[in-house]
């Protein structure tokens, strides 16, 4: 929490401690993607285009879909070349 | 100091040049690309050692601006037009995250029509932005503006960006004897950038983060606030200089030939130089008029404004842009800071030169001469044209 005794203390722009990923996004996906690892190349280009911090890269290399954030645009399903990203209906 | 004849494009781009900047981004778009043109040369050649950005759009060079001067970086970057107006919402972006960003803005008309010349929409659609605004008349006070924004810009009391407009070919393509000042006057003008408040590596948070009703309004409150106090170090800005160069363009709201006028035209940017000459034409004549040149919009120099009006009977002002539903922003804005004179002046608005319509001498003649006829206050069109036979290329 900013703290300021007058109006003239208070910091140029406000700025959050705590980053956005403590703010889930996921509210409205209808889709979510599935990555099929026997398809998946590791080329990355899934976590490229996502325009959210939706995919990670895990340890092994594989990309994995950060549900919490995941709004299910499908630009990942689209882009991926060896098609191992399918959209699948939320429950 | 060196002297150079160069358009008033160059005369941006030798400013951002001379003051070192480390990051430039930018988009092409007519007139405006010569400036950023004659960076990529200056970037290229390593004679000026800036970080050269190149994005799809002008909403992503502001970004890149944004992004960079968070960082502490000098950032410069020039658009026109449809350009700027494509930056509108980063530019409120920019003002409420005190980047102090330095812009060139050509001042090109906006469309339908599509038309490449001079009319001050685009920037004037820009007045609520947080943007400090500037409209000069000629080469050498683009490139001493130029100069003069960035040390105002990066001011701790101020931080905030600014816009220095050239008006589309009357200066960006129109060549002109400039004094360049040496790097060693303007590195002591403009030391580097302090990184006081500039994101460090390493720190974790999130800039301009969301705001409650409980605390937005005082974060626009300090935008204001800084905005007045860039009245106050623009002048000491001024006076500094003038120390290093010996130049000083007047100010806000500089004035000429005013002490006993019965009426003064208002103008900016270039039609300022012709409405002079068309003013001493007139005294020649025994016409006691006068002028001022608004040459800062933003902030809005009110009280020079109040001080004119005390002292005339007749206000013009030429608006080279019109808000429509109401008057020209110029207008506007000065018949609500002489509300604040001690005597009520008539308040007359010529809205003239749009899309790049020539003003002559005779134009600024034509409108000075009905100011001093003027008995009502209001609003017209001057030069409009009402039938056929006036117009040259009327549309099959």
């Amino acid at each position: 929490m900013t703290r300021y005794e007058t109006v003239e203390d208070l910091p140029e722009v406000p700025v959050a401690e705590e980053p956005s990923e403590s703010i889930r996004t996921a509210g409205w996906r209808t889709f979510r993607p599935v990555i099929d690892r026997g398809k998946c190349t590791k080329c990355n280009v899934c976590w490229k285009f996502c325009p959210d911090v939706a995919i990670a890269i895990g340890e092994d290399g594989y990309p994995v879909v950060r549900l919490d954030y995941c709004k299910g645009c499908g630009i990942c399903a689209e882009e991926c070349r060896p098609l191992a990203i399918e959209m699948v209906q939320e429950e | 100091m060196s002297e150079a004849v160069i358009s008033g494009n160059y005369a941006q781009s030798y400013a951002a040049k001379l003051a070192r900047v480390h990051v430039v981004s930018a988009y092409p778009i007519t007139p405006q690309t010569s400036i950023v043109e004659k960076i990529a040369d200056f970037v290229a050649s390593g004679e000026l050692p800036a970080q050269y950005v190149k994005v799809e759009s002008e909403h992503s060079a502001l970004q890149v601006c944004i992004s960079a001067a968070a960082l502490g970086a000098r950032t410069y970057t020039a658009t026109s037009s449809q350009g700027l107006l494509l930056m509108h919402e980063l530019l409120h972006w920019a003002a409420g995250a005190r980047a102090p960003i330095v812009m060139g803005v050509v001042n090109r008309a906006v469309a339908p029509p599509w038309s490449l010349m001079t009319d001050h929409t685009d920037s004037i659609s820009q007045r609520d932005t947080g943007w400090i605004q500037f409209y000069p008349e000629s080469n050498q006070e683009v490139l001493d503006t130029t100069l003069i924004a960035f040390r105002l810009a990066e001011h701790p009391d101020v931080r905030l960006p600014v816009m220095v407009t050239e008006d589309a070919f009357f200066l960006s393509h129109t060549v002109e004897r400039v004094d360049i000042p040496s790097p060693a006057c303007v590195d002591a003008f403009l030391p580097s950038r302090s990184r006081e408040g500039a994101v460090r590596l390493g720190a974790r948070g999130r800039l301009g983060s969301f705001t409650g009703p409980d605390l937005y309004m005082e974060f626009r409150y300090t935008v204001a606030r800084a905005m007045d106090r860039a009245r106050g170090v623009l002048e000491d800005v001024e006076a500094a200089y003038e120390r290093a160069t010996g130049r000083h363009h007047g100010g806000a709201l500089p004035t000429y030939r005013v002490d006993d006028a019965d009426a003064v035209l208002v103008t900016m940017g270039t039609a300022t130089s012709t409405a002079r000459a068309a003013i001493d034409a007139m005294r020649a004549r025994g016409k006691k008029v006068g002028l001022a040149k608004l040459r800062v919009f933003r902030p809005f120099p009110a009280r020079e404004v109040a001080e004119l009006a005390s002292r005339v009977d007749r206000i013009g002002v030429l608006d080279r842009s019109f808000t429509f539903g109401a008057a020209g922003a110029a207008f506007t804005e000065i018949a609500a800071a002489a509300h604040d004179a001690a005597s009520k002046p008539i308040l007359r608005d010529y809205i003239a030169g749009l899309g790049g319509r020539d003003l002559a001498p005779s134009d600024l003649d034509g409108i000075v001469s009905r100011l001093l006829k003027a008995d009502a206050s209001g609003i017209e069109w001057y030069g409009l044209k009402r039938r056929r036979a006036e117009v040259s290329s009327w549309p099959a």
